[in-house]
């Protein structure tokens, strides 16, 4: 058995196999939350099946105290609590890694490894003998495992007892149960393993401001402080959990204190076809609405997304990326939407689209969402995907501006339509290419009718080649407006960079990390994020500056590239695609072979 | 939708209505529709109803899908909000736009190729959310717009323009509204004014949601012999199981019926509709017997028509998600944020 000599601080991967309803999910979190308050930078990437119980589930926990918490490749301990995958997962542990498994069983002698440690917990006949009921037999060894990371690894035992504590304060027998599982699993590392490990936790002060937390709930949490009303969605996962935040959220927040009432209105429909058209006809009538789906749900929306497109309705619309095509992968995520998003419907249109990189991100676009929306009255998509949806990440406080006030648009009051001789909608329009509009019932005078067939710039039925051609010029023009307006890009040059690197969304902290470590071995690359579209000039003085650009995406058709090339006059050869669209998120590792791999044969 | 506009020359002795305005204030534009289609007199009955009602113009919404149907909208009420939306959507973004500002009066009208076929899904929803509207189906058995191929509630056997006959089994409306719960559930004729105007009302009214299937004869494609939807047919089948009249709240209520041959209804408004000359044994409140009803006569050909059944008692939309009473969209966006001391206090769960 190899050892490592050189002792890791806050620097290791480990990886949990786990068998899908087997209440693992609750003591991975735990161990994710407890790294992050003892102040040291972590992700952790729930690797799940579609599937209620039975399948194989992963649990990928990543320290490091530089900050750079995409997902691993490597694995210094796998915990191997999956009889069906256990093969699989002692290939993956790294030459000189560790495998803990759980030894009230004899090991097969055919899995052995020589360059690995296998550690042996006997966590079933510990919970056995501890334990009387099956359920808490089976829940408890995973609390057991935990005890013997928290010897192992040096988690701190007081912050976890805290958290217990916090978590089953209003349970007691529960919390008896945690304690004592835990308990078992550390003293039996502690006096039959050795700990800790060579890699291992020493607290630090890098999280202290900062909080671990979802990209659904900090989208849902954007969506209450932007003010919408509204909601209506039809359950589809990985979004499904943005509406049970916002609900919650709402719950908290906008009860009437004197009369008990919701101000607020959230809608389950029949299906996506009419959860967009619920957010149409409440943003029609002046409520901040919106619907949150996965790609499937946009392909049932995009009929009336081109409605809010050539009415010019406000709307938004939040999709949290899934594998596909089809129903695809449920639980995977990728950023294959880019395009059905971009040109959502039938005929000529174009969407505002936002591509956020965290949760942070999240929240601060759901409320630039509402504001584009209603600016530039028109759809806008806002492009999440299930790895920030739906695992938790460490990012910065979110902060509140309480001066923020909502960018209602061009919106006619009853006093400036008293005032008008006459209102005519879609004309005239102001730089943005944005005509006022009224909300029905304010006044007599701002009754007009809306219609998805052809209009002329009065709003008045046309079917005129002239009349229509304006109008859908004005429309190309207002989209081309919003490009100074959504969230700039942002660029990374270096002194010497020898070409270019451009990425969106959730790969952002592998590209990132990618960067940094090609510039270790002399490659150094700009990196630009886009994080909206339409695309500004920073992206076609990006795209002009540099001969070689790798476009960085998770889908197979390179489709950010195909935007890129469609969108502005940057020549497709320039721009060559590296592509991870499996399911699972991002490593650097997959940018920095990427990289080289192409490098070597461009040179070569 | 293609309108040319009406001339504007006043008739002397037009009455104003209690907001000053003509039942010329609550026309839209000229029809385009073939002249004597039935859908026609419905919005004539259409501006009579809102004319006699006093409504402010503007604080009507009138939407629509797809159809000759979903045109009319354009026919009357110009003052009014029109929303002509995508085939069978309109439930959708009624239910939107009313979740958004319930002070509006909602009125949708769809024909049954919109409501029956590519919009059956929404109409069964938005009649189980109960939202507070009218809902005019304008039907005629047939797809006008595309020239005659039947729709899904043209009747077995019903004949086609060109000699087909229809095989597959009709949706009929008010039994598909019945038994998901219609709170307010009726069918009419175009070409009978005089059942429809206070029907109508009545619908306007009531709160919840309401639907009124009004047979509506397509003179171009459905008018011939052998279809179950034409004017002939359909004067010759109709029979009005109730008789109702709608007192509007501001009105004196006379009760000059005798005992036991009228029923009144207070609607949550405070108008009335008064039940008179119901069938013996027929109970407009009672969805089991008006199901059974129906269904025994319409087994034999005929049309009931009238408020076939009403229950004002239950929760609509926004009673049901608790809604403030003014309209959301009126709720300060101060009220709304819950600012940043209370954003801190929350991030303190996320450590």
């Amino acid at each position: 058995m190899h050892q490592e000599r050189i002792v890791r601080v806050n620097d290791f991967a480990l990886k949990l196999a786990n068998v899908n309803g087997t209440g693992s999910a609750s003591a991975n979190g735990l161990l994710m939350q407890a790294i992050f308050r003892m102040g040291i930078p972590v992700s952790g990437k729930n690797l799940f099946p579609s599937n209620i119980q039975g399948l194989p589930t992963w649990y990928e926990v990543r320290v490091n105290k530089s900050g750079h918490t995409s997902r691993a490749l490597e694995y210094d301990l796998i915990i191997a609590m999956n009889a069906e995958t256990y093969a699989r997962d002692v290939k993956e542990v790294r030459s000189g890694g560790y495998l803990l498994h759980d030894s009230s069983w004899p090991l097969d002698a055919s899995l052995a490894r020589a360059d690995i440690t296998f550690l042996g917990v006997p966590l079933a006949a510990m919970c056995n003998e501890i334990f009387k009921s099956s359920r808490e037999r089976t829940l408890m060894k995973n609390i057991a495992y935990l005890g013997a990371l928290v010897a192992l690894l040096d988690v701190d035992m007081e912050i976890l007892d805290h958290m217990l504590e916090e978590k089953f304060s209003r349970k007691k027998p529960l919390l008896e149960s945690n304690h004592r599982a835990l308990r078992a699993g550390f003293d039996y590392a502690k006096s039959e393993l050795e700990c800790p490990l060579p890699f291992h936790l020493e607290k630090m002060h890098a999280t202290d401001d900062r909080v671990l937390i979802d990209g659904n709930t900090a989208l849902a949490l954007g969506c209450v402080y932007a003010g919408a009303t509204v909601a209506a969605w039809y359950p589809i996962t990985p979004a499904t959990s943005v509406m049970d935040a916002f609900k919650g959220f709402c719950e908290e927040f906008r009860k009437d204190p004197e009369t008990g009432k919701n101000n607020y209105c959230i809608l389950q429909a029949e299906d996506e076809l009419s959860a967009i058209g619920m957010v149409i006809g409440a943003n029609w009538n002046g409520a901040r609405s919106f619907t949150s789906t996965a790609g499937p749900g946009i392909s049932l929306m995009s009929e009336l997304i081109g409605l809010a497109y050539y009415a010019e309705i406000p709307a938004v619309i939040i999709d949290v990326q899934r594998t596909g095509p089809s129903t695809g992968m449920p639980t995977r995520t990728q950023q294959a939407d880019i395009l059905s998003c971009a040109y959502a419907s039938h005929g000529d249109t174009k969407h505002i689209l936002l591509f956020p990189s965290s949760p942070e991100e999240c929240f601060y676009f759901a409320v630039d969402a509402f504001d584009l929306a209603e600016r530039f009255q028109t759809p806008v998509l806002l492009l999440s995907d299930l790895d920030i949806g739906m695992n938790d990440w460490v990012i910065s406080r979110l902060k509140w501006d309480d001066r923020y006030r909502p960018n209602r648009g061009r919106v006619l009051t009853a006093a400036e339509l008293e005032a008008m001789p006459k209102f005519h909608r879609y004309s005239p329009e102001n730089s943005d290419q944005v005509a006022a509009r009224t909300l029905p019932g304010v006044h007599a005078k701002g009754a007009f009718f809306t219609r998805g067939s052809g209009h002329n710039k009065l709003g008045v039925y046309t079917e005129i080649p002239d009349e229509y051609q304006e109008v859908m010029d004005r429309l190309a023009r207002k989209h081309k407006a919003a490009a100074s307006a959504v969230p700039a890009p942002i660029i990374r040059n270096q002194p010497d960079a020898s070409f270019g690197i451009i990425s969106l969304g959730g790969c952002d902290a592998a590209v990132r990390e990618a960067v940094d470590a090609l510039a270790e071995r002399g490659i150094i690359a700009d990196y630009m994020r886009v994080r909206g579209f339409p695309f500004d000039d920073r992206v076609e003085a990006f795209l002009a500056a540099h001969e070689r650009i790798f476009v960085v995406e998770q889908n197979r058709d390179a489709q950010l590239r195909t935007l890129l090339t469609m969108e502005t006059s940057v020549k497709k050869e320039k721009l060559r695609p590296i592509l991870v669209y499996g399911g699972f998120p991002l490593s650097s590792r997959h940018v920095i072979d990427g990289v080289t791999s192409q490098l070597g044969h461009l040179e070569g | 939708m293609p309108s040319i506009k009406k001339p504007a020359v006043l008739h002397p002795h037009l009455r104003p209505n209690e907001i000053g305005l003509t039942v010329r204030d609550y026309e839209g534009s000229m029809s385009t529709l073939c002249a004597g289609c039935g859908h026609d007199s419905i919005t004539a009955a259409i501006v009579k109803a809102f004319y006699e009602l006093a409504t402010p113009p503007h604080m009507i919404a009138k939407l629509s899908g797809i159809g000759c149907s979903s045109k009319t909208p354009t026919y009357f009420v110009g003052g009014a909000h029109g929303f002509n939306s995508a085939h069978g959507r309109m439930p959708s973004i009624v239910s939107g736009a009313n979740a958004a500002n319930k002070s509006l009066q909602y009125i949708g009208i769809s024909g049954d190729g919109d409501s029956l076929s590519i919009g059956l899904g929404q109409l069964a929803h938005v009649i189980r959310r109960n939202v507070n509207m009218l809902y005019v189906i304008e039907n005629n058995g047939v797809y006008g717009l595309t020239k005659g191929q039947f729709s899904a509630s043209a009747d077995v056997g019903s004949k086609s323009k060109k000699g087909d006959a229809n095989q597959y089994s009709p949706i009929d409306p008010v039994m598909l509204a019945l038994n998901l719960g219609a709170t307010f559930v009726a069918r009419s004729f175009s070409g009978d004014k005089a059942q429809l105007v206070p029907l109508l009302k009545a619908g306007l009214s009531h709160r919840g949601f309401a639907i009124i299937d009004v047979i509506s004869p397509c003179v171009t494609f459905n008018d011939h012999e052998g279809s179950t939807k034409s004017y002939l047919y359909t004067r010759k089948h109709l029979m009005q199981v109730v008789q109702s009249d709608f007192v509007p709240h501001a009105e004196e209520i006379t009760a000059d019926y005798d005992a036991g041959s009228a029923t009144s209804v207070t609607l949550h408004d405070g108008s009335v509709v008064r039940f008179t000359k119901v069938a013996a044994d027929y109970d407009p409140r009672d969805a089991k017997k008006v199901s059974a009803y129906l269904q025994e006569h319409q087994g034999k050909g005929e049309v009931p028509t009238g408020l076939l059944y009403l229950d004002e008692d239950r929760a609509d939309m926004h009673e049901m998600n608790k809604t403030p009473d003014a309209p959301l969209t009126q709720i300060p966006y101060e009220k709304l944020c819950p600012g940043s001391a209370a954003l801190n206090k929350l991030l303190e769960e996320y450590r």
